[in-house]
């Protein structure tokens, strides 16, 4: 982990883990890429699901959206096993999903170009 | 919808983790096409996740009694690379108004909406118009064309529809790779102009 990452103060809780919260939800944004650490701590103390996510993870970065698919998982309890892998440092993501992406015009002028050389 | 099939070779690029993500969100009424745009595009065969949304069950036919209930919201997406630093998630954004917890989620850092449209359910379509301009997303709406469906002119559309005169509107046939990317550029052209010269 960078320990650069910007916090916004948004949290929010979640019933199904006996009240913990996590880092706001676009920290772990439907498209995050989440990539594995390497090398990463050992996996003592991991949960089967987290050490499902790390395995998927080995081959290449996944966002969110796709872990949760892959893994059947609703996006609101894979972003708290998301949130306890990254503190432990088994993880990490990219910057957050912020809501100017949209004001960006470079960034769309890229998108725009893309899709015309499909 | 469509089948994803066993024997769908698509070859996405592995992703290192360090490239930037944008999503779209591909909104429409059930059996408007959203599924099928999505595979038309995807370089991935397309995945569908899940979000629970807890809701009092107050109202419902189901019981008298307050309670809480989970509904599971299952949203098909795909992936392409649009440059090696650069990858447009899809997704087929749920068009009941029930889910609309779950729909601000999803749209929050989207770069816009493309709305599709089955003519033969234009009725269909106005909730789904509501639902987006309250996420405020830009949005453009493409007209899936179906074979049955009745020809109306694009002047009549707009009028029922009620849209903006800068709301574009195009006619696509979501099946089709090109048809569908053509929708994409028009949605991704219209944010532009709305998007401020200055603000960067």
């Amino acid at each position: 982990m960078s320990g650069e990452r910007p916090r916004d103060g948004l949290v929010r809780s979640y019933v199904v883990t006996g009240g913990r919260s996590t880092p706001s939800r676009n920290h772990f944004d439907a498209i995050t890429l989440i990539t594995c650490s390497a090398p990463g701590p050992g996996r003592g103390g991991l949960s089967p699901e987290q050490r499902k996510v790390l395995d998927l993870l080995a081959p290449s970065a996944q966002s969110v959206a796709e872990l949760g698919a892959r893994l059947h998982l609703p996006l609101a309890v894979l972003r708290v096993l998301l949130a306890d892998l990254m503190s432990a440092g088994h993880i990490t993501t990219q910057r957050p999903i912020t809501k100017s992406d949209r004001l960006d015009r470079k960034l769309l002028e890229e998108v725009l170009a893309g899709l015309q050389r499909l | 919808m469509l089948d994803s099939s066993a024997s769908d070779h698509r070859t996405a690029p592995a992703l290192r983790g360090d490239e930037r993500t944008v999503k779209i969100l591909i909104a429409g009424h059930f059996g408007a096409g959203k599924t099928t745009f999505v595979h038309s595009l995807s370089q991935i065969a397309p995945l569908s996740t899940e979000e629970v949304m807890t809701t009092a069950s107050v109202g419902t036919d189901h019981t008298s009694l307050p309670e809480k209930t989970s509904t599971t919201v299952a949203m098909d997406f795909g992936r392409l690379s649009l440059t090696d630093d650069l990858v447009l998630y899809l997704f087929g954004a749920p068009g009941q108004p029930r889910f609309f917890p779950v729909l601000r989620d999803l749209a929050f850092g989207a770069l816009g909406a493309l709305v599709l449209v089955d003519t033969r359910r234009l009725e269909d379509t106005y909730p789904i118009l509501e639902l987006i301009e309250d996420l405020d997303l830009p949005y453009a709406i493409a007209i899936n064309r179906f074979d049955q469906a009745p020809e109306h002119t694009v002047e009549r559309l707009r009028e029922v529809m009620d849209l903006e005169p800068e709301t574009p509107l195009v006619i696509c046939d979501a099946r089709e790779l090109r048809s569908s990317t053509d929708a994409l550029i028009t949605l991704t052209r219209h944010v532009l102009t709305l998007t401020p010269e200055n603000a960067a």
